[in-house]
């Protein structure tokens, strides 16, 4: 299975970015070859809107089957859970304790975002 | 020369004000004039008019609706959208009406027609005649966020032959520009504080950017300090109207009544501001053709 972690720099020592949407890079982690790629959100890092949505679009597109992050708003989430891709949510730490953390079963899928919507709401 | 002006009233910073000054002009305005408020999202030169309107005006954009039996998937509509408003996914599109500009930009690029748009209500514009003046209200609904296209459906009730005066929203950001763009003269209501100095300059920046005369009002001119009348002379900007700090008009305010029936005085003055607009309007036409 492929697992997207969002990430602050390309490798497997960086920290996670709690953010989805304005992730710095989501690292993609393939299990079964054991093996990953970063994908840069710089695009959606300086979105005027719609950030969450268009990274969750990528995501979707690379073929992920759950997504490790800090936190995901309901427009996201929505694109998401759409799509069958789960959410774990992970206060801190590495790129690589997030994976094992998933692994080790200790992560549980959320089932609605942990994000109040908009400022206006 | 047309025989018609639009003066937008704008501001950079809010509570300067912009509606006193709006509602001020266009009484004063001696031949036809329509007032348009702008400021869709809190629109208010209604408390000094107490119009009673006679039509209101349903404000729509189109959104692009699916019909997930006709999406083969290909993300084309995704891919074109500027503003993250529709992802494309194995069971079809997901679209975010509040999101999306109305471009429709998705809909042409649909290879198999499983999107079209559909009507989606905004807000409205409520028309009433006040006196002789012609008062056209946009409000925008609530729960909705983009005013630029309901501020434009507002700006179509522009006079062909007299005087428009629009009262714009504050800032300067989209719904500012959308009010001031094509208006022939801007005039930028100010206060003599850091606040409305900072905004000002923001303001001046962007009418600039537009390519519109303009010039200031300075409001409560004897408050604060003089750092604006020192902006203004070094960048030669006009400064038309001085109106000093004043408990009556802001009693007045707190009432409902307009500038000028408080201060029969400022009527004069105002009159004497359209003939200055008039005639920077026609020597700039002459200047750049």
């Amino acid at each position: 299975m492929k697992i997207a972690v969002t990430s602050e720099r390309t490798d497997l020592n960086s920290p996670i970015d709690t953010r989805f949407g304005r992730a710095k890079y989501f690292l993609v982690y393939d299990t079964e070859k054991n093996t990953y790629s970063a994908i840069d959100n710089k695009q959606n890092l300086n979105a005027e809107q719609g950030a969450g949505i268009q990274s969750a679009q990528n995501i979707i597109n690379c073929g992920v089957d759950c997504i490790i992050t800090g936190h995901c708003g309901p427009k996201a989430f929505g694109v998401l859970n759409k799509a069958n891709v789960k959410v774990y949510l992970i206060n801190g730490g590495t790129v690589k304790e997030a994976l094992d953390a998933f692994k080790n079963g200790q992560l549980k899928a959320i089932e609605q975002s942990d994000v109040v919507e908009g400022h206006w709401a | 020369m047309r025989n018609s002006i639009a003066i937008a009233v704008a501001s950079g910073k809010g509570g300067t004000g912009k509606t006193t000054f709006a509602v001020s002009l266009a009484l004063a305005a001696e031949r036809s004039v329509s007032l348009l408020d702008c400021d869709v999202e809190e629109p208010n030169c209604d408390i000094f008019l107490n119009p009673k309107y006679t039509k209101t005006e349903d404000v729509t954009v189109l959104i692009p609706e699916a019909d997930n039996r006709k999406c083969s998937a290909c993300g084309n509509c995704s891919k074109i959208c500027r503003f993250n408003a529709i992802v494309s996914l194995p069971s079809g599109p997901m679209i975010f009406p509040k999101l999306c500009h109305s471009c429709g930009g998705c809909v042409r690029v649909c290879p198999t027609r499983a999107l079209t748009e559909k009507k989606v209500s905004i807000g409205t514009i409520n028309s009433a005649l006040c006196g002789s003046m012609h008062f056209f209200q946009g409000k925008m609904n609530v729960g909705h966020a983009m005013s630029p296209p309901l501020i434009r459906a507002v700006k179509r009730h522009t006079t062909p032959s007299g005087i428009t005066i629009i009262d714009c929203p504050p800032g300067t950001s989209c719904p500012m520009i959308a009010a001031i763009k094509g208006a022939d003269f801007v005039l930028l209501i100010t206060e003599p504080t850091p606040f409305g100095l900072n905004d000002l300059k923001l303001a001046v920046e962007t009418v600039r950017q537009l390519n519109i005369p303009f010039a200031v009002i300075l409001n409560r001119s004897d408050s604060g300090d003089n750092n604006v009348d020192v902006y203004c002379q070094n960048e030669s900007i006009p400064i038309l109207l001085r109106v000093t700090e004043s408990r009556d008009i802001a009693k007045a305010y707190s009432q409902g009544k307009t500038l000028v029936s408080t201060v029969p005085t400022i009527q004069g003055m105002l009159i004497k501001m359209f003939d200055y607009i008039k005639e920077n309007i026609k020597s700039e036409k002459e200047k750049y053709g």
